[in-house]
């Protein structure tokens, strides 16, 4: 099945880009679209609703496929700030890096991350599946309060900080974990999970090589003994 | 037998009330955390008044010729600029910090006058949509219950960086007040203080927020104003910012400004006072000729009346915005509801403890009981009836000034009746053409 082709090198702009992405100059619900020469714009592929295919060949600026519902994004560089942030549904895969925040405040779906990804990474997630092929920055998960994230390399500090309901498997080593993270029983109900979702985002490691953090739940309330953890 | 209290001298230092936070916080060993706004005396519109016309100044007739109290909001980018009738919306407050009732009650009121009402953290509930003809979408740092459908459904968007009860600060909902219905809304655990972030998670600083305004507008296909608000602080740089971040209105909150749950020490000793920040935002907007033509300013805290309202926009605000006040019209605390805020320990007037969900009127609450002792219609017509009441007396002011809109109200039309109100709002003290500051 052939692809539409968005070219921004040529007439479209970002804003014709996601107007037709976005199905507002026709439906665009089961098309396929090839993105070229993003050249780091900004907001790219950001605010779809439908379940359309999109193929962006180059690196994108910050919230690229920033609150979409149901449509996979694959973006073959890297990725800016606040790569799928607010994502509800569908899958967003980059091939390269991602910067900070990646799938931040994400409620559901599912981002791929083949590279690093930078500090804060799942950060305020809310249900969203993410998993990083590489190593992630400093404050990963930071509040996360729903959704599984998975670190085949290994964590910067603080990890985990403050989280709330989220999961973390982490193959390689945390150098910190933040407040109220620890690690958990990794059980066999976690595995198959866990292996389940390596499989949907292509990536072949055991889930026995991974280690599962959450929360210690001792920081929900506010509590004078808790006073030296704040 | 009475005792004699005659020869008992109050310190003015540690009168009774610090006193008895003292013995609290000993007792308790944590903060007091609470609702309502600043309560201390902080200059106010109040040291402020209006030079109505005279002989070089010539009035509007009261009841017969008119004085317009429209406001278009988002005149920048917007395509869809919000329309206001008068020039007072509702501000943000949450479904979870008020009930579902509360919350109807305030787009019913407000959009019996035309007006608009805000969401709050946690999202957008369908009794606030469906009841407010212009709702506005808060978008903030916690993004609870953030869904780019109700962003795609809204009126108007603001980014929310901070409030005037607490800037810098993040909000608090306790777990008491944490229904199953919040829960879910929020993506959290029942009976768990919810904390709300104090930054947002994917940006940081002017440069980035310009961009993600950008993605704002791209999500909703460029249609509707996005406001940027934020607490009264260094309000000149932060309204310049805004406007080159790409804002279409900015919001700033006074110090007074309420908030439903946060630290007293927060509340009562950081930002600025409301007088000196609405001149603050307007020196900015004029600086970048965007005032009056470009750029709406909105301004709140502690806005009680429509004296208030009309200095407001004398200062150089295009629209003002209430929340404790809206509250109060809705039945907060209300005097037949003595007993009951007796046997929590205070009395109406007093009542404060909007964060602990026992909310006698319905209002702060998650308590279906509660809740649904406020009838969301009845309290409506309250809150309607009071923005007429603060129209009607701004426009008074207005037409005593010679005032055919609100929006012609200036500062040369104000005195002050204090050195500090003078030089805060840079009007001329009373009978002086001396502005502290300005020589």
């Amino acid at each position: 099945m052939s692809s539409d082709v968005i070219d921004l090198a040529g007439a479209a702009d970002v804003r014709a880009a996601n107007r037709r992405l976005q199905g507002r100059q026709g439906a665009v619900a089961g098309g396929r679209f090839e993105v070229l020469n993003p050249g780091g714009a900004h907001a790219l592929a950001a605010g779809l609703m439908d379940d359309v295919e999109v193929v962006i060949r180059g690196p994108v600026g910050y919230y690229c496929a920033g609150m979409n519902k149901n449509a996979t994004v694959r973006i073959e560089g890297a990725a800016g700030v606040g790569l799928a942030e607010n994502i509800m549904s569908g899958e967003v895969r980059v091939t390269g890096n991602a910067s900070q925040s990646a799938g931040a405040s994400g409620h559901g779906g599912l981002v791929v991350i083949e590279g690093d990804a930078a500090s804060r990474c799942g950060i305020s997630m809310k249900g969203v599946d993410i998993v990083v092929g590489g190593s992630v920055g400093h404050n990963s998960a930071f509040m996360a309060q729903a959704g599984r994230l998975v670190i085949c390399g290994d964590a910067e500090d603080g990890l985990g900080d403050s989280i709330y309901e989220a999961q973390i498997f982490l193959r390689g080593a945390a150098k910190g974990l933040g407040a109220d993270c620890v690690e958990k029983e990794m059980r066999p109900e976690h595995e198959v999970q866990l292996a389940e979702l390596l499989a949907r985002a292509g990536i072949d490691l055991p889930a026995s090589a991974f280690r599962r953090y959450g929360s210690a739940r001792s920081l929900y309330n506010f509590k004078v003994d808790n006073i030296g953890a704040y | 037998m009475t005792m004699d209290t005659s020869h008992l001298r109050e310190s003015a230092l540690f009168d009774r009330a610090t006193i008895h936070e003292i013995q609290r916080a000993a007792s308790e060993g944590i903060y007091r955390i609470r609702g309502f706004g600043a309560k201390r005396r902080v200059p106010h519109f109040d040291d402020l008044v209006f030079l109505g016309a005279s002989v070089s100044r010539y009035p509007l007739e009261g009841y017969r010729e008119a004085c317009g109290t429209d406001v278009t909001l988002g005149t920048r980018h917007a395509e869809k600029p919000l329309e206001i009738d008068i020039p007072i919306t509702i501000a943000g407050m949450s479904f979870g910090s008020l009930s579902a009732q509360a919350k109807e009650a305030l787009g019913r009121g407000a959009s019996a006058v035309g007006t608009s009402t805000t969401t709050g953290d946690g999202g957008m509930t369908q009794e606030e949509r469906g009841h407010s003809t212009k709702l506005v979408y808060q978008y903030l740092p916690s993004r609870y219950g953030m869904n780019p459908d109700d962003l795609r459904k809204a009126d108007a968007i603001e980014v929310v960086v901070g409030q005037g009860a607490k800037p810098g600060g993040g909000g608090m909902l306790l777990g008491h007040k944490i229904s199953d219905r919040v829960a879910e809304m929020r993506t959290l655990p029942k009976d768990i203080d919810q904390r709300s972030a104090c930054r947002h998670p994917d940006w940081t600083g002017p440069d980035d927020l310009e961009i993600k305004i950008r993605e704002l507008r791209e999500i909703t296909d460029w249609r509707v104003p996005i406001y940027v608000k934020v607490g009264a602080t260094r309000t000149y740089y932060d309204t310049m910012l805004a406007v080159k971040s790409g804002a279409d209105v900015i919001v700033v909150d006074g110090m007074q400004g309420g908030t439903g749950a946060t630290q007293d020490c927060f509340i009562e000793h950081v930002g600025i006072p409301t007088l000196p920040a609405v001149r603050l935002a307007a020196e900015a907007l004029q600086e970048l000729n965007l005032h009056r033509t470009g750029v709406q300013l909105i301004v709140s805290g502690g806005i009680r009346s429509g004296a208030d309202v009309a200095k407001a926009i004398a200062l150089g605000a295009d629209a003002v915005s209430i929340g404790s006040a809206a509250l109060i019209a809705l039945g907060d605390n209300r005097p037949d509801l003595a007993e009951e805020y007796a046997k929590l320990g205070t009395a109406p007037g007093f009542y404060e403890d909007w964060q602990a969900g026992a909310d006698p009127a319905g209002i702060t609450t998650q308590d279906p009981e509660l809740a649904k002792r406020l009838d969301p219609e009845t309290a409506g017509k309250r809150l309607a009836n009071y923005l007429r009441v603060l129209t009607l007396e701004a426009q008074t002011l207005a037409r005593a000034c010679g005032k055919s809109h609100l929006h012609n109200l200036e500062p040369e039309d104000l005195q002050a009746l204090t050195i500090e109100a003078a030089a805060m709002a840079k009007v001329p003290l009373a009978g002086t053409d001396w502005i502290p500051g300005r020589l």
